[in-house]
């Protein structure tokens, strides 16, 4: 093992812990104004929105691929199925045509 | 009472795990190919399997090993995964309006497992969460993601590479299947995914923003809009 990078991971492994702990120690029972609370609200269904787009489009060379996994996981989750379904559904679509 | 709690934390600890195995499942490819890149770029098995022990942030992993290739040194590598994962501090405050009010050696504790995967997942399920929950969610998650990774370095290169490719979608499929359902209830779900979606794609590669920054801007433009827009529409509109 080399000790610079140890190191290194143990400086990624800070950086990345802090910003995940932060918000919880800070605001660990405080009440934040009506408004803020409300913009937290938002941000898990902004932050799926954008999660998915663009990346989803750019995993691979062919354009399709990405559109073909895109709209696979809408229509099975449109349907209501289950997480997981939706996974294999969208996996299973992408390796038939990748073969095809 | 005891005994009365302590199956209330089970049962929601065995939640977590179930709702982690879409997450798990989703996190195999990816582990394994940074296994198999960690093994190209020269990193011994032990280091990058410690990679994935203490630091457990997908993008962040990924771009270390790219840094690593181009010489760069540890301190901007550190650097670099700090700007990348400022999004954690949003995700996390957003998670604190949603725990259920504990000691805060459990929130500590269960911080270190928030990736944008746990996170979204934690973020659309019902109710509150706690820290059962959260640990169940994150057992299954960071134990996937630490023996893939370590499994992709041993035997990566004998890896089908059509079944990788197709399974690069799964994350992708998962977070569709978590905004789908709520997106069916409520319009303001849609401005929210959509706006924040246009303006990721406008900052990434229109203006070529980094990775970091796009994704943490994006989010917080979208939110507050929606949330300027929202109050003065309706002040009553109290769905979400």
């Amino acid at each position: 093992m080399r000790y610079d990078i140890i190191w290194m991971i143990i400086g990624m492994g800070m950086v990345t812990y802090i910003p995940r702990m932060l918000p919880l120690a800070v605001f660990h029972r405080v009440k934040l104004p009506p408004f803020l609370q409300g913009v937290l609200k938002n941000v898990p269904y902004a932050i799926l929105g954008a999660l998915i787009v663009p990346g989803i489009f750019l995993l691979d060379e062919d354009p399709w691929f990405g559109v073909l996994g895109f709209v696979s996981a809408v229509v099975v989750a449109w349907f209501g199925a289950n997480i997981i379904i939706v996974v294999l559904a969208s996996v299973l679509v992408l390796s038939a045509y990748a073969v095809l | 009472m005891d005994t009365a709690l302590t199956a209330r934390t089970l049962s929601s600890f065995r939640q977590g795990v179930q709702a982690g195995m879409s997450i798990a499942i989703g996190y195999m490819p990816i582990a394994l190919t940074f296994g198999l890149l960690a093994k190209t770029t020269g990193l011994t098995l032990w280091e990058t399997v410690m990679m994935s022990v203490i630091v457990f942030a997908g993008a962040s992993q990924y771009i270390a090993l790219n840094l690593l290739t181009l010489g760069t040194g540890g301190f901007e590598i550190v650097l670099t995964t700090f700007i990348l994962n400022i999004r954690h501090f949003l995700m996390a405050a957003a998670l604190n309006e949603k725990a259920e009010q504990e000691s805060l050696w459990k929130k500590a504790l269960y911080a270190f497992g928030i990736t944008d995967e746990t996170f979204s997942v934690a973020a659309m399920k019902p109710g509150k969460v706690n820290a059962s929950y959260m640990l169940g969610l994150i057992f299954v998650s960071y134990g996937s993601w630490v023996i893939s990774s370590g499994v992709g370095h041993v035997v990566g290169e004998r890896l089908p590479k059509s079944l990788q490719e197709s399974m690069s979608v799964a994350l992708y499929a998962m977070f569709i299947g978590l905004l789908v359902p709520t997106l069916k209830k409520q319009r303001k779900v849609i401005w929210l995914a959509c706006l924040a979606a246009a303006f990721h794609s406008i900052l990434l590669l229109g203006l070529h923003m980094s990775k970091g920054w796009a994704i943490v801007i994006s989010t917080l433009l979208a939110s507050v809009l929606v949330q300027s827009f929202a109050k003065e529409s309706e002040e009553s509109d109290d769905a979400l």
